[in-house]
């Protein structure tokens, strides 16, 4: 019960640091008095409370379901889970089914001009969320950009994870000459900002959607590179890889058996972690206008396209960008859970 | 002693010989522009032959090395060249906005480094407690939010209809000291946010990493208080991994401001390359990759000799 | 407990002492109601293998425990301060000034950035007791009368400019800065070679006498604290065996239990018949030089090992020894000469050698923990040598890995499913003892094996090793630093010291003079069960000086 009690806390607390920001700006509105007065900022403090009571239930349940389904072993490990992890598995599967029945859930269709430009949300019943600035329902775009955006980053993560693990491994294992080249490659490859260095790629082979995906997953396999190599070499120093070597054991089965299961933890993490970066990076490109390129539905370019709607008080904008920062924290909770899961830290 | 000043001289080598790779590949980038680069000048209208003289012109038909020593020459002079989409000199067109986007980034860091270390030692001090759940979790959901994300929430609530900052900080001329800090507060704001987290996050991190040595064992069972273990006992021994990220987050400031300075309209170098990029304006694109690199190799290099002169077993051989 | 109180002799008192540790989110006891009384200027020894608490108990005497352990029960009273009523601000200035503590690796437990005098002078500026500068000078008087070289230097310089012994010593006096009445001593000289330790504990024991401080001196090693203590309480699994003075507790032990540590060291191998001449070495050193980078960390060295035979190769750290492990496993190629195996000349490195020539040399490591993969379960562990190189699959590898741990005595079906991480340390090093089995090999390397065991663990693997060597006929190099090891287990002693043999020669021959000097001091330093043992050493050896 006690764990329960810290989990509720943690949750709490880190819904309410979500908004945190924006309770800043409700002290802000409550003392320039342009959104009413001291009612305002409490009707706001009472909606953020609400919305972290919810989180924090849907992800209890949705917990207390998981570990009615799965088997024995893996509802031991689900139930170190924090509600943090447990809301970020729920909000995981929650895009995951967006973006796979994106055409049975959306009211409308990705491209189609269905009304007029510009629409509040709330503005009329049939467009949710309102319409863009071509009078696209935005309610159906932001459906159909979750299988875009999180589609692609999803691709270019698992090419940068493939590369730079298998490099990394390879690296560490055979060391020498082979990790010399490898890692001054990687260290010149580094000494370039990576967003400067995706920029300045794009203006070279020209933005589409398949070039973005190659420049990403090429400059973030730098960075798996680097952690897979460095979590390789804390393992090859053991023992037990020592008496592998001596025992006449090739490469391949000294990585696969030896190696890759000890090095699994940190390096699911690290896909996580990585997700989230390739996705911001994919999300800043296509905001730039240099990334996914329209019709396509995406929340990066819905932000660009939108941006304007902000001055006149909408919320429009931060809808697809809410879209994109909702899917990074949950990735986010769980990877912190399985980070502190794997370095064994008891608090 | 000298052992030390050679280590360093070495990692300033080391640095250089980087850069010089980097400017390498960054000019290999244009080769491998499809297309030609003079017909990129000229436009798809051009005949074969002006085509042909502007090549002669330019130089490329001349051996890649002595070209490439050529425009490397010319850089270190300060020549970065003309840009294709208005003439302009490029070195002018970024000298312009380099001091725009080194005051943000000096404007963030004032704010966010004292701001970070202070909350990093803090939440170390009081682990597990109310105040560094409510950090770290704060934090973690920071770094999760895209950059114009925060911004635009910054500007929903602060610069919504007849807010108290402008939305966009669009200045001409030399504002005044207090006018620049008004108009540039959103962006610095919202960098702020950014990269605070980040760097309290790894300030704690690193401070807990070494709360289970046994230094830190020892000094409590001298007696001495809380405070002075994190303050006395752990930070000195954490610096190399504080000095890395904080040289990590300015150098994100530099480089990785695009986006906010975009949001913003910021009249900043990030701005300016995204503009250039859409172009396909070469030589701009070159030349701010360039100095980016550097800022960026440069910080790397600093943080790189700071940590060095952190550690007393590097410091004082035996 | 009134008379106690009474008393005013009485320094500390601990009454039905309870402490919990936490793992997996339970908790369980691991002190298990311990009474302890200590008189001022009274040395009391804990003792106790690994898990026995003694640490623990040492520490809850500051009212201290550490992360992820708590006190949760009995009373702790220090010169008339109940320690578990006190507030965290009244024991913090206690620690330090009236009790203090001295860890087990000075390296580790001495602040990197800061210079030793700084960290002598925190405790009694701090609390108070004395200024900068004066606090400095005492430190130099210390350092002098704890027999450190350069005393009025040696404060000045950072812990990693300093040795292993010089470290160990500067932390005592680091504890005797605000003349305590009480330190306690966490295994001092356990990570010290023996030579070295001889120098800390006279220095320790002479300081103690001096200011005449009582202490709590917590070691694994009998000898050593028959040395230092005048009583002695012995410790399993959180609770206490028995306690009487030292020299009954030695020469009368009441318990089964003590009575069983202080038998370990009798045991020793039956005297093998000489070589025969003419027989060929299964391996055979030849001339190797070796090293890393341009610093050559081995010259010259020769020795064979034959069947049957143990060669134990002693040195303490930084001799070489496991160096020459690397070079005739082929992991580290000589400069210069050779390893012969049945007089064959074996290639250099291990990647040239044959599949074969890799099995008949098999290696057991120090560590098991870092030696068997922990992911693999035992059935894999073990398997694999015998899949790889017999060929064996099915049914014959499932026959044959049940017959190896029939072999390390566990019970097959109870332990073959398991992976290390449910096994106990000495079960793990079967394992490893098990896998270089699995290969049939000539020649095992044993590297410091029983080294990270408990004595009586450690035992048990020694006779388990003699008892394969018999049924196997195997040769084995046994790199150890412990001469009790050698004792026990070798045929043949070489003694290595920075990367030279300087003697060798059968068992019997080692243990009687003449000898050369360093091999001498290794076997004089090394403790005894006698309480005069240390004085007479001390004492044979100023003789000997002047």
């Amino acid at each position: 019960m006690q764990n329960v009690m810290s989990n509720v806390w943690v949750l709490a607390l880190s819904g309410l640091s979500i908004l945190v920001v924006a309770l800043n700006m409700g002290l802000s509105i409550d003392l320039f008095g342009f959104l009413g007065g001291f009612g305002g900022f409490l009707t706001g403090l009472f909606t953020v409370g609400a919305v972290i009571v919810v989180a924090m239930l849907a992800g209890w349940i949705f917990q207390q379901a998981l570990l009615a389904i799965s088997p024995r072993g893996m509802a031991r490990e689900l139930r170190t889970a924090p509600l943090t992890a447990s809301f970020g598995m729920l909000m995981i599967v929650i895009y995951i089914l967006l973006a796979v029945f994106a055409p049975v859930i959306a009211p409308f269709s990705e491209t189609e001009v269905v009304g007029p430009e510009f629409l509040f949300p709330g503005d009329r019943a049939e467009f949710l969320l309102g319409t863009d600035h071509l009078g696209r329902d935005l309610l159906s775009r932001l459906i159909y950009a979750a299988r875009n955006t999180v589609g692609i980053a999803f691709v270019t993560t698992a090419l940068a994870f493939i590369l730079g693990s298998v490099l990394g491994l390879l690296a560490a294992v055979v060391g020498g000459w082979m990790d010399q080249v490898l890692s001054r490659g990687v260290d010149v490859l580094m000494a370039i900002p990576a967003l400067i260095f995706a920029l300045l790629l794009l203006t070279i082979v020209g933005t589409s959607i398949i070039n973005m995906i190659l420049v990403i997953a090429v400059i973030d396999a730098t960075r798996v590179y680097r952690l897979a190599r460095a979590v390789a070499m804390n393992i090859v120093v053991m023992d037990y890889v020592e008496a592998a070597r001596l025992r006449g054991e090739g490469l391949w089965r000294l990585i696969t058996r030896e190696i890759l299961p000890n090095a699994m933890a940190p390096l699911v993490a690290e896909f996580g972690l990585r997700f989230c970066f390739v996705f911001l990076t994919i999300s800043a490109l296509s905001f730039l206008g240099l990334g996914i390129q329209p019709p396509t539905a995406d929340w990066g370019s819905m932000v660009k396209d939108t941006a304007t709607m902000i001055s006149f008080g909408a919320i429009t904008p931060l809808l697809p960008a809410g879209a994109i920062a909702l899917l990074t924290v949950s990735v986010n909770f769980v990877v912190d859970w399985q980070l502190h899961r794997a370095s064994g830290l008891k608090e | 002693m000298g052992h030390i000043w050679s280590m360093i001289g070495q990692r300033l080598a080391l640095g250089v010989l980087t850069l010089f790779i980097v400017s390498l590949l960054i000019f290999l980038g244009t080769e491998l522009l499809p297309g030609d680069f003079a017909q990129e000048i000229l436009g798809q209208s051009a005949t074969p032959e002006t085509v042909a003289a502007l090549r002669e012109q330019l130089g490329l038909n001349e051996p890649l090395v002595t070209r490439y020593f050529g425009w490397l020459t010319d850089v270190l002079r300060g020549d970065l060249g003309e840009s294709l989409a208005n003439g302009n000199s490029v070195s002018d067109l970024i000298g312009r906005r380099l001091g725009n986007t080194l005051s943000l980034a000096l404007y963030a860091a004032a704010i966010a480094v004292p701001l970070s270390l202070t909350l990093g030692i803090l939440a170390a001090l009081f682990r597990n407690s109310f105040f560094d759940r409510f950090a770290n979790a704060s934090a973690l959901t920071s770094i999760s939010f895209p950059e114009f994300f925060v911004a635009y929430i910054l500007i929903f609530f602060l610069a919504g209809a007849g807010g108290m900052f402008p939305p966009i900080s669009n200045f001409r001329g030399d504002p005044t000291i207090s006018e620049y800090l008004y108009r540039a507060f959103l962006p610095a704001l919202t960098l702020t946010l950014v990269v605070t987290a980040h760097m309290m996050r790894m300030t704690r991190a690193a401070i807990i990493n070494l709360l289970a040595s046994p230094y830190i064992e020892m000094a409590r069972l001298k007696g001495m208080p809380p405070m002075r273990i994190i303050v006395k006992h752990a930070l000195p021994n954490a610096l190399a991994p504080i000095i890395n990220v904080v040289a990590l987050n300015l150098a994100y400031l530099i480089t990785g401001v695009v986006v906010v300075e975009v949001v913003f309209v910021y009249p900043g170098l990030g701005q300016l390359m995204v503009d250039s990029v859409a172009s396909r304006d070469m030589p701009v694109v070159q030349g701010i990759a360039l100095v980016f690199a550097a800022a960026y190799v440069l910080l790397n290099l600093t943080a790189d000799v700071l940590a060095t002169l952190s550690n007393p077993r590097l410091v004082h051989k035996r | 407990m009134a008379e106690i109180g009474d008393n005013k002799d009485v320094l500390l008192t601990m009454r039905d002492l309870r402490i919990e540790g936490r793992a997996d989110e339970t908790w369980s006891e691991i002190v298990k109601g311990v009474d302890l009384t200590l008189h001022r200027g009274e040395v009391l020894g804990l003792i106790g293998e690994s898990g026995a608490g003694k640490s623990t108990i040492g520490l809850a005497a500051m009212g201290f425990a550490r992360d992820g352990c708590r006190i949760s029960g009995g009373q702790i009273l220090f010169d008339g301060i109940d320690m578990r009523k006190t507030s965290e601000a009244e024991r913090r200035a206690m620690r330090g000034k009236r009790i203090a503590y001295v860890a087990q690796s000075a390296a580790a437990s001495f602040n990197p950035s800061h210079k030793l005098i700084d960290q002598y002078s925190e405790t009694p500026v701090q609390h108070g007791v004395m200024g900068r500068g004066e606090a400095q000078g005492d430190a130099v008087e210390l350092y002098r009368r704890m027999q450190l070289p350069d005393p009025d230097e040696i404060g000045f310089r950072y812990p990693h400019q300093v040795s292993g012994g010089q470290l160990q010593r500067a932390m005592t006096a680091m504890a005797m800065a605000c003349r305590p009445d009480l330190i306690i001593f966490d295994e001092p000289t356990t990570a010290l070679d023996v030579t070295t330790q001889i120098e800390v504990l006279s220095a320790i024991r002479d300081i103690v006498e001096q200011f005449d401080t009582a202490a709590i001196y917590i070691t694994h090693d009998l000898a050593v604290v028959a040395q230092m203590a005048d009583k002695i309480k012995v410790l399993l699994k959180g609770e206490e065996v028995e306690e009487s003075d030292t020299r009954s507790m030695l020469s009368s032990p009441s318990q089964d239990y003590t009575k069983s540590l202080w038998a370990v060291r009798s045991h020793a191998r039956a005297e093998q018949p000489a070589v025969e001449a003419g027989a060929v070495p299964v391996v055979s050193v030849r001339g190797v030089t070796a090293g890393y980078g341009t610093v050559d960390v081995l010259k010259d060295i020769n020795f064979d090992i034959h069947a049957k035979r143990t060669v134990a190769v002693v040195g303490e750290s930084g001799s070489g020894k496991s160096t020459t492990a690397r070079v005739i496993t082929g992991l580290l190629p000589p400069r210069k000469g050779d390893v012969l195996f049945n007089g064959a000349t074996l290639p250099a490195n291990y990647k040239a050698r044959t599949r074969d020539q890799l099995r008949q040399a098999q290696m057991i490591y120090q560590m098991a923990d870092t030696a068997l993969n922990p992911k693999l379960k035992i059935r894999d562990l073990i398997g694999r040598p015998a899949q790889m190189y017999l060929g064996l699959n099915g049914k014959a590898l499932d026959t044959r890995i049940r017959e190896l741990l029939d072999l390390i005595e566990l019970e097959p079906d109870q332990y073959i499913d398991r992976l290390p991480s449910e096994l106990s340390g000495g079960q793990k090093q079967r394992i490893g003892i098990a896998r270089a089995l699995a290969a049939e090999p000539q020649f095992i390397i044993c590297d410091e094996v029983t080294s990270a065991l408990d004595q009586l663990v450690a035992e048990g693997i020694l006779k388990l090793l003699d008892k394969l060597q018999r049924e196997f006929n195997l040769a084995y190099m046994f790199i150890t630093h412990d001469l009790a090891t050698v004792k026990a287990i070798a045929d043949e002693v070489v003694v290595m010291k920075e990367g030279v043999v300087v003697e060798q020669g059968p068992k019997s021959d080692m243990f009687q003079p003449p000898h050369d000097p360093y091999t001498e001091l290794l076997l004089s330093s090394v403790p005894e069960m006698d309480p005069d043992w240390l004085s007479g050493l001390l004492a044979e050896r100023a003789a000997k000086a002047s």
